[in-house]
């Protein structure tokens, strides 16, 4: 098991910056997944971990060595990756058993090592099929065992669920993650599924051209968006772009709306009002309009199974808020349906819009 | 339960004429083979005896079947490597090696024999007057299309990059990578090339003969131009030799078979 240290790591392609300066550290044991769109860099960052790649400048640091020019076979790393990897002339049991083969580990030990691993990851009983007689989500069961089976001092994972079906995947992380836990190894996730991240990490790193945006634990990157990058990736969430209006307000539009965390900045700097949309509450106009909330009327209601996710927009159609309710209660307000939305005063987090130009709004779908 | 696929009757049709088209001539050789040399009556083994009994087809026939081992040895090592290094680290040069391939089938065999004595002449007599040396290398230029086409094919249908970044990952060097991993994964491929390169050395006779090494097409030649009947014993001689040479070589090639358990895909 092992530390990690990632100092400001840099990898350009030409002009092309796929990282512009990364510093993380990893604690022994611990689970950190790297997130973001495709073309952030993140597996730039795990392929330098790896050995697979050089950086431009900075240093990777194992265990307090620093291993920048140390080659992949040497580095002790155990890695699964997002294409099925297992050698298609190898049985299951021949494919984990390949690292152990190259470290020259007796046969009847290597074996017994493998079909251990084999049976950690629940295939013992496809040791002796060949890739091709196995299902995606078993090949990648297989290659988790076959790189534990050198016992690495660091798990590397590459988006290695991103090409099996919904079930599998759900399954399957929760497997690597009690895994993870049961042998306590020091592991590096990187995937674009923030669900995936936010479920199985002990941290996530947000991760946006080239750099780390936030790090921190799920819940925090939940709760706490550090910026509005971040806000939009992790999540839903409905992006207000306002101005501080009196003390705890904020003037969206023209809509006066209370919000506890205003409290305290200057009046008319921009912020960014950041609501998540299951904290919005949305219930039938009874005809005068609704102080400190927005009227309007229901212009779509998305069905999710046990939720239902509306979208409110006022008469001018520039005022929107996105709301996620319980289907029962969302069934009854069909679109075209005369609504107040409202949201609790401390909920909201704001960010200065001061210092940055303001990002174009993507549906609150996260589409 | 998997319904049985039918047949097109025209299907049945073109593979009754494809058929023909290889077996006629070879039944029609066969017949020839089988007259007396002297009466030109069917039917017998005699001329496949004549064959047989003259040590001057078991010298040429060996000479021929080792420089074509030797061709395929070297051009393996070659080009193995080779292939999987551009597939590797320099993808861009796959057109360009894919263009210099072809040059051997432009250029004729006649005018790459009469080049390759002239850039070899100097050479040390135990390549330039020994079939082992100067015939095999030439034999090298010769199959480089036929096992560099096959070779790339073969690479292209692995996942080239992901199998050695997890073969190295796992410990491995880059020749147990090439070894165990790469070598196994493209065998098909190698032994299709080598398939092919075994046919044309067997089978080349201006080079040879040109540089005038007696190898077995040399020899085919000779008793073409002066006996009529044992021409056919040879020619099925060569054609069913050849054949055998190819099947030994799937034999000595072919690796475990996967087993195939019940119910599964």
């Amino acid at each position: 098991m092992a530390d990690v240290e990632l100092k400001q790591l840099h990898r350009r392609f030409g002009e092309v910056v796929a990282l512009a300066g990364i510093d993380l550290d990893i604690t022994t044991g611990e689970f950190v997944s790297l997130l973001g769109p495709s073309g952030c860099g993140k597996t730039t960052a795990l392929r330098l971990v790896a050995g697979f790649d050089r950086p431009t400048s900075g240093r990777v640091v194992i265990d307090g060595k620093d291993v920048t020019d140390v080659p992949p076979n040497s580095r002790d790393i155990g890695m699964v990756f997002q294409a099925y990897s297992l050698f298609p002339n190898m049985t299951a049991v021949r494919n984990v058993e390949f690292g152990l083969r190259v470290r020259k580990q007796h046969r009847a030990d290597r074996n017994r090592r493998a079909l251990e691993l084999l049976d950690l990851v629940g295939l013992a009983q496809a040791a002796d099929r060949y890739p091709h007689q196995l299902s995606g989500g078993m090949q990648q069961r297989v290659a988790l065992a076959r790189a534990l089976a050198i016992e690495p001092r660091l798990l590397l994972l590459d988006e290695p669920l991103s090409a099996l079906d919904a079930k599998v995947r759900v399954q399957l992380r929760e497997e690597i993650r009690r895994i993870q836990l049961e042998l306590g190894i020091t592991t590096i996730y990187v995937t674009h599924d923030q669900e995936e991240a936010l479920s199985i990490s002990d941290r996530v790193a947000v991760m946006s051209g080239g750099r780390i945006e936030q790090i921190g634990p799920p819940a925090e990157m939940y709760g706490s968006p550090a910026t509005p990058f971040v806000a939009e990736f992790i999540g839903t969430m409905n992006r207000l772009v306002a101005t501080v209006a009196d003390d705890g307000s904020i003037d969206y539009g023209g809509l006066r709306l209370r919000v506890e965390a205003a409290r305290g900045l200057p009046r008319g700097e921009r912020v960014l009002c950041l609501v998540r949309p299951e904290t919005v509450e949305v219930v039938r106009a009874n005809g005068t309009p609704g102080e400190g909330a927005l009227t309007g009327e229901v212009v779509s209601n998305t069905f999710l199974g046990s939720t239902s996710r509306l979208r409110v927009a006022d008469e001018s159609g520039e005022r929107t808020l996105t709301a996620d309710i319980s289907t029962t209660q969302g069934i009854d307000l069909v679109v075209g349906t005369k609504v107040v939305a409202s949201f609790p005063a401390d909920s909201p987090r704001l960010l200065s819009l001061a210092d940055q130009p303001v990002i174009p709004a993507l549906d609150p779908d996260g589409q | 339960m998997t319904p049985r696929r039918r047949i097109a009757p025209s299907a049945v049709v073109w593979l009754f004429l494809g058929a023909a088209y290889f077996l006629i001539p070879l039944a029609a050789t066969l017949l020839f083979s089988l007259r007396d040399d002297q009466t030109a009556k069917c039917c017998t083994y005699a001329n496949y005896s004549y064959i047989l009994h003259d040590p001057d087809f078991w010298s040429t026939i060996r000479l021929s079947f080792v420089v074509a081992l030797e061709t395929i040895a070297i051009t393996v090592v070659l080009l193995v490597p080779t292939v999987y290094w551009v597939h590797l680290k320099v993808p861009r040069l796959r057109p360009l090696i894919g263009f210099l391939a072809l040059v051997p089938f432009v250029v004729a065999p006649i005018i790459l024999v009469v080049g390759l004595l002239d850039v070899y002449r100097g050479t040390p007599e135990w390549f330039y007057a020994q079939p082992y040396g100067f015939l095999a290398v030439v034999y090298v230029v010769l199959a480089f299309p036929f096992m560099y086409f096959s070779l790339d094919t073969g690479f292209r249908s692995i996942d080239v990059h992901t199998l050695t970044e997890a073969s190295q990952s796992l410990g491995a060097g880059w020749p147990t990578t090439l070894w165990r991993v790469i070598l196994p994964n493209i065998k098909a491929a190698a032994l299709a090339g080598s398939f092919l390169t075994l046919a044309i050395v067997m089978g080349e006779y201006t080079i040879a003969s040109l540089s005038q090494f007696n190898t077995f097409s040399v020899y085919v030649q000779y008793i073409n131009q002066n006996k009529t009947y044992p021409a056919g014993a040879i020619t099925m001689l060569a054609f069913g030799i050849t054949w055998a040479a190819m099947l030994s070589l799937l034999a000595v090639g072919r690796g475990q078979q996967a087993p195939v358990t019940e119910g599964e895909k």
